[in-house]
């Protein structure tokens, strides 16, 4: 892509083709403007297609053979582990770091802060594919991936914390994709359907709020399900579900900033200049968002320690390891975003995000594998296991980028030009006889 | 994005409100201390009489249609197999209870059965999303399998680590645990079939309230053969089946560091938060967002075109 860009190859940014001012069709957006041939040509050129590529290979088939002869084929078959790592990575740690689209949906349409506008968009689709593929990571865990409804309409487990995670993540899921349908509808130019989702997204960003807190919450109350099995440093019967929500604050706001680094890094061909230029300025902000976030954390997770009276457990191995945690994935990103936000210096900033996404994945493996029946035996995943995690990452990270090259995410999509504009909506206006070109004209604006 | 009106804004927190009330009145059904249906049955467990000939085994997986194991059910060697960091045999998809052996340092081993122990208010049944679970009047804990979706957050749950999964099936996989004989037996008063079968009536099936008796006579008459405790009388709230025995119960593997209440009891402190988020959160969230944007719908006029300077809307 980069050495087509430095030809002066302009990827699809617009509704029509700036030469011929000819619509671009759906299939030319699709191939983002490139003939087939020139889309194959640099896809293979891309060496990270190559790499996925080869985990497909290996598990995909896998993933087959997963349906085909049961969990017990490509797992332990633990009754003790009854959770392994599709949902102790998959639901568990994909979840947190996917509150990035209900952060920053509060701060630009409930905060007013428009100043976070160019990259709400990119934390809108973190948030939905993070949750999607939660979704797909549960269905390959589930022993009736067919039944996953069930618990809407067949039977109402109400008393369940079960039962209101699954209600709240498909709730939200499609909360997130109206949310997200705004960038859609923009690309398949489709200004109605944007103009309603425009019309409601104060409804949509406080019901993403309110649910986003519960089932955050929510997962880690599903432990105190667990009170005997869950290491007690880990446990906290009344503030377990706060960890989980404070620390998903971090989670999300870190996760923008690490997804707009690898974004920058990889595809700047994609990315606009304005994007680009106030990226920086966002970095710190969210950066003095997710260290306030840190250091919140961290108190309550004292507090935590403190009102279970569990400080005896901080001399013993799992204590060394708790502090660990603490130290390297809290702390230590504290301390480097801090460093960042007064030099202003975005690196370290970038650094510091990348280390808390991985201490929060490590605080939910924790909980969910690692500490879990610490009193009994560790379980080590079975190697299929870890591979077919490792392949339904790999689509996601496939999908990520096939929606961030062709949607509008982390580019403008230009505004109809005023004269193909005033020529549709002339013949409209003649055919409909709804509305007259004048009106339509002070329009225009509106209309991209 | 557009001016909240009144309307709407008692819309939406309308909304909340109904959603709140619909989850109060989904706890309304389980609150409370419920301590088991007064006519519930139960097992009484007497380890100082079990002599580990598996018979109850045996009898269980011919009642529950059980796929014949590797092992017959007279060899004793599997008193020997030993699992992951030394863990003895547990409960799995086709094996509902088994005996373990546990070698003391002086005098004969003392044998321990584990199956179900059919909680008063059990773990599995609260953790359960589509309420596949059911407590009968009877006392048994039973599933429904046609609804079960295979999440295994039951075994979660379970604090005895009972509920098993049928890891082997690919089409069929769903939770698989004792039922207390119901379907064939305890629906029609009748004993469960490892009760039914025990040569050394180690094992006496009754009313839960009169086993509790049972038991303490027992200790009663013979204070130097048990230690004083019934175990499951009291445990996460209470279990159907309890037990007696001669040796610390920790020294078998009972977990007696577990809590008293309910497991459900824990979650209860989220859920009960549950109703006030949904009701506040609207209410909140819109304060703020008139407050921040100074009461004018985005603070920066109608037009959404001129609050980013370039392209981006």
């Amino acid at each position: 892509m980069r050495s087509l860009v430095k030809n002066g190859y302009q990827p699809v940014n617009s509704p029509v083709d700036e030469g011929s001012k000819r619509r671009w069709s759906f299939m030319e957006k699709l191939f983002l403007g490139l003939s087939p041939r020139e889309y194959l040509k640099q896809a293979f050129k891309n060496p990270l297609n190559w790499v996925l590529g080869a985990i497909f290979v290996v598990g995909v088939p896998l993933i087959a053979y997963r349906f085909i002869f049961g969990l017990g084929s490509v797992t332990h078959s633990s009754n003790d582990y009854p959770w392994g790592l599709f949902l102790g990575f998959g639901l568990f740690v994909m979840v947190p770091l996917s509150a990035s689209g209900f952060l920053l949906g509060t701060t630009v349409e409930l905060f007013g802060r428009k100043d976070f506008k160019p990259i709400e968009r990119l934390a809108l689709l973190n948030g939905l594919l993070g949750y999607l593929f939660a979704v797909i990571y549960l269905l390959v865990d589930l022993g009736q991936p067919w039944r996953l409804p069930y618990p809407m309409v067949v039977a109402w487990g109400t008393a369940a914390v079960l039962f209101l995670v699954g209600w709240h993540v498909a709730v939200y899921l499609t909360v997130q994709m109206m949310e997200v349908s705004e960038a859609f509808f923009e690309w398949v130019h489709w200004p109605m359907a944007k103009r309603f989702i425009k019309r409601i997204t104060i409804g949509l960003t406080i019901a993403g709020i309110i649910l986003s807190t519960l089932h955050q919450g929510a997962l880690g109350a599903l432990f105190t399900y667990a009170p005997t099995k869950v290491h007690p440093l880990w446990y906290s019967q009344e503030f377990l579900w706060i960890f989980f929500f404070t620390s998903s604050i971090f989670g999300g706001l870190c996760m923008i900033i690490a997804v707009s680094t690898v974004v920058k890094k990889t595809m700047a061909w994609r990315c606009s200049d304005e994007w680009m230029e106030r990226l920086e300025y966002q970095t710190i902000g969210l950066a003095k968002g997710a260290s306030m976030a840190l250091i919140t954390y961290f108190v309550i997770k004292l507090v935590g320690v403190a009102h279970d009276n569990e400080w005896a457990y901080l001399a013993t191995g799992w204590g060394q390891w708790f502090m660990l945690e603490l130290a390297g994935g809290v702390i230590l990103p504290f301390v480097l975003l801090g460093y960042g936000i007064r030099n202003e210096r975005i690196g370290i900033i970038r650094l510091g995000a990348f280390i808390a996404v991985a201490g929060i994945a490590l605080n939910r493996l924790n909980t969910a594998i690692i500490t879990f029946n610490w009193n009994l035996y560790q379980e080590i995943p079975h190697l299929f296991e870890v591979i077919i995690a490792v392949t339904l990452f790999a689509v996601y990270i496939a999908t990520y980028r096939f929606l961030l090259y062709r949607l509008p995410i982390v580019y403008a999509w230009k505004p109809l030009p005023v004269e193909v504009h005033e020529k549709e909506t002339e013949r409209a206006g003649a055919l409909g006889g709804l509305r007259q070109p004048s009106a339509a004209y002070q329009e225009v604006s509106l209309i991209d | 994005m557009e001016k909240i009106t009144r309307r709407k804004f008692l819309s939406v927190s309308l909304a909340g409100a109904a959603a709140g009330a619909f989850t109060m009145s989904g706890k309304a059904l389980c609150a409370g201390n419920f301590t088991g249906y007064p006519e519930g049955m139960g097992v009484l467990v007497d380890l100082t009489r079990c002599i580990g000939c598996r018979t109850c085994e045996a009898a269980c997986n011919r009642e529950q249609g059980l796929p014949e194991p590797a092992v017959p059910f007279d060899d004793t060697s599997v008193f020997e197999q030993e699992f992951h960091g030394g863990q003895k045999r547990r409960t799995d998809e086709n094996a509902f209870t088994v005996v373990n052996r546990y070698d003391q340092a002086e005098g004969e081993p003392v044998y321990r059965k584990i199956q179900c122990n059919h909680c008063n208010e059990p773990a599995c049944l609260t953790s359960c999303f589509v309420n596949a679970y059911t407590k009968t009047k009877e006392g048994a804990v039973i599933y429904n399998s046609k609804i079960c979706v295979g999440c295994r957050n039951c075994m979660i749950a379970c604090p005895f680590r009972i509920p098993a999964y049928a890891y082997s099936s690919a089409t069929n996989a769903v939770i698989r645990k004792c039922i207390f004989c119901y379907d064939t037996r305890l629906k029609f008063g009748k004993p469960p079939a490892c009760v039914e079968i025990c040569p050394q009536e180690a094992l006496v099936f009754g009313h839960r309230k009169n086993l509790l008796k049972i038991a303490r006579e027992r200790m009663r008459v013979n204070p130097d053969r048990y230690v004083d405790y019934v175990y499951g009388e009291i445990e996460a709230g209470g279990t159907a089946w309890i037990y007696l025995s001669g040796v610390p119960f920790e020294d078998v593997d009972f977990d007696t560091t577990l809590q008293k209440e309910p497991i459900l009891a824990n979650a209860q402190d989220f859920l009960s938060q549950v109703p006030m988020v949904l009701a506040i959160w609207p209410a909140l969230f819109l304060g703020i967002h008139r407050l921040s944007t100074g009461g004018e719908e985005d603070g920066d006029g109608k037009d959404d075109h001129s609050d980013t300077e370039g392209g981006r809307r």
